[in-house]
């Protein structure tokens, strides 16, 4: 096989594939100390829109980038204090906020679709992706706050009764899975696919939830699962450009079917299930309990 | 006293202008996506203001966008059949059966369904002959492709997106025998960082020219970063591309919009099917790029387009094999719209299977 090619298809893998890992290791902190946010997608489409506009009127990366992110500390926080002071529903505050996003981001971007925009470089974020799930590895399992975003996540009881600050921990932990979201949102339109139309994340939020438990919670095994969901779409892609044939409606949901019997893997063990899946999660804590 | 008379004078006021737009005919437009895609929706909406612009004040528009091709469409189209719509064009294939359950329920109200073939009294159906442009294009791209091959990302295995694969392919193979084209099945109309992965893909393995029939220019913008060329798909997209794009497919809807409306203002609509090309000047090719395309290719194009027009050059004429072999159109002879409309087979020379 052509070395050119083989890099060309890596190349490609690792573009492709950094979005994944942004959201998705940004849900994953979220889940650790868990809550469950659903809205991935809302704030990956503000995410996207807001650093498009921003970029449009400014002309100036680092603005766009810093308005993507406020935009997903605003949504988010919004989101935390839903489900952490008026103690909603996680799951159907996470759907609402993604039918939100949805809606917003079209209607920011209306005037906006169409605008031809110069793209940035992806290669910083990609490398900054491998960096952050370093770093979240090495938050979790080896520092202190690591370790009380996990207790949090794992009996909030327990970790109020020894005087953590559950809500407080938890208010940083959807921070920042909103950020790391809107931050694959701003990657998508102005790296990855450089433009601003409706809709145009196309799932990819959803994917990354089904990263997080494919991954069964562990930094590094997210990594290797958003890999080999990137790698294989687009290895299909370059089977069938040489002409092999192949379902490829299944490999659209081949990320939710893999997630499924992972699902069902770890559920047929409970001690494993026990080891990974963080015990609080989508569960409401009040103080008073 | 005043007030009284300010009261009256509002009153006479509002019946003399319902008076005036007693005759005004609603028109109302279903959409698939947002008129701001740049593509398949956005030429509808331009259609929808040309027909305004044309017919001035004797009708009114409405449109209602992002319409799901399932049991939803059933509830929009009845919304504004419902609201005093006297003609309604649901601009999407799988539009179909909901577009009819409504035409059911409404026999008084007109119905215009775009790309699909089932009508009644009440329903027409109508679409444009892509095909024709897929021609030029192939032409073109035979010319100018130097690595003698072709990226070609695709949405749906349905008619109509095998039929421009076909006719892109008989086209390009007439001029550069040696031409291949390579396809991917996105499974989607609208993805765009699919669709830069699929021209980045293509573009790894070879492609020197990126074709799309998929809504988004992020096609077109890959090849651009890549430094090869492009065709652009439903509207001009020259802006987002401007050293890749050769030329687009345009879809003009404007002046049989306007036609229909005109026709529902003065009672003579009748149901039927129309399929129009370049001809009826339905489907348009963009300005070709003098930058990127020799003088003398875009002369060829333009020469086509008008041969195609004139009834002398045809998108499918024989002799036509597929990929089996058997001879499927004789030679001397074209395609007739029927084979056209059901065309779910490759012709001979394209690799690789129609996947079912």
């Amino acid at each position: 096989m052509n070395i050119d090619l083989v890099i060309g298809i890596l190349n490609i893998v690792l573009i492709s594939t950094t979005p994944l890992v942004f959201a998705g290791i940004g849900e994953l902190v979220t889940e650790k100390s868990g809550v469950l946010n659903l809205g991935l997608e809302g704030l990956m489409l503000v995410g996207a829109v807001t650093g498009f506009i921003t970029l449009v009127l400014t002309g100036n990366y680092f603005y766009s980038l810093f308005f993507s992110i406020i935009s997903g500390v605003i949504l988010s926080g919004m989101f935390a204090f839903l489900v952490l002071n008026l103690i909603t529903n996680q799951i159907a505050t996470g759907l609402a906020l993604t039918i939100f996003g949805i809606g917003l981001s079209a209607m920011l971007g209306k005037k906006f679709s169409g605008t031809p925009i110069e793209g940035l470089n992806p290669y910083y974020f990609i490398v900054i992706s491998f960096l952050l799930v370093f770093m979240v590895s090495y938050f979790l399992s080896n520092t202190k706050s690591g370790l009380i975003v996990r207790a949090v996540g794992e009996d909030h009881n327990s970790a109020y009764a020894l005087g953590y600050n559950v809500i407080k921990t938890r208010y940083m932990t959807i921070i920042f899975g909103g950020v790391m979201s809107s931050l694959a949102g701003f990657y998508i339109s102005i790296c990855y696919a450089p433009m601003w139309q409706e809709g145009m994340t196309a799932g990819r939020g959803w994917i990354a939830l089904a990263l997080v438990v494919f991954a069964t919670w562990k930094p590094w095994r997210l990594l290797v699962g958003a890999y080999i969901f990137g790698g294989v779409a687009i290895m299909q892609m370059n089977l069938q450009a040489i002409g092999v044939k192949l379902p490829g409606q299944f490999f659209n949901m081949m990320p939710y079917l893999a997630t499924i019997i992972v699902l069902v893997f770890i559920s047929s063990n409970k001690l494993r299930l026990r080891l990974s899946a963080p015990a609080s999660l989508n569960i409401p804590f009040e103080k008073d309990q | 006293m005043i007030r009284k008379i300010l009261t009256t004078l509002s009153f006479f006021t509002i019946i003399f202008v319902s008076a005036l737009h007693a005759d005004q005919k609603k028109i109302g437009f279903i959409y698939i996506g947002p008129p701001g895609d740049h593509g398949w929706t956005y030429m509808h909406d331009q259609g929808r203001i040309y027909m305004e612009n044309a017919l001035g004040d004797s009708i009114s528009t409405t449109y209602i966008e992002n319409v799901p091709e399932n049991a939803d469409a059933v509830r929009a189209i009845r919304k504004l059949a419902a609201s005093g719509h006297d003609l309604i064009f649901t601009t999407s294939f799988n539009y179909m059966d909901q577009t009819l359950e409504v035409a059911k329920e409404f026999p008084d109200v007109k119905f215009e369904h775009a790309t699909g073939f089932k009508r009644m009294d009440n329903v027409s159906t109508y679409s444009a002959r892509f095909y024709e442009g897929r021609t030029i294009i192939g032409h073109i791209a035979g010319k100018m492709t130097k690595t003698n091959t072709i990226g070609y990302i695709v949405s749906f295995p349905i008619p109509e997106v095998i039929r421009g694969i076909n006719a892109f392919y008989l086209a390009a193979a007439k001029v550069n025998p040696d031409v291949k084209i390579k396809i991917i099945w996105n499974y989607s109309w609208y993805d765009p960082g699919k669709e830069a992965d699929a021209a980045n893909t293509l573009i790894n393995q070879g492609a020197d020219i990126i074709v799309q029939h998929t809504d988004s220019y992020a096609p077109c913008q890959a090849a651009e970063k890549a430094g090869v060329l492009a065709f652009g798909q439903a509207s001009n997209q020259e802006a987002f591309c401007p050293n890749a794009h050769m030329t687009s497919i345009e879809d003009i809807w404007g002046p049989y919009y306007a036609a229909k409306a005109q026709a529902v203002v003065d009672g003579t609509w009748g149901s039927e099917d129309t399929w129009q090309g370049f001809k009826d000047g339905m489907v348009e090719m963009s300005p070709y790029n003098t930058k990127l395309l020799p003088l003398d290719l875009i002369l060829e194009a333009k020469n086509m387009e008008t041969a195609i027009e004139n009834g002398t050059l045809h998108s499918f004429e024989g002799p036509i094999y597929n990929q089996a072999g058997e001879l499927v159109v004789k030679e001397g002879e074209v395609a007739d719209d029927g084979m056209l409309a059901g065309m779910m087979f490759y012709v001979q020379g394209i690799d690789g299977e129609v996947p079912q």
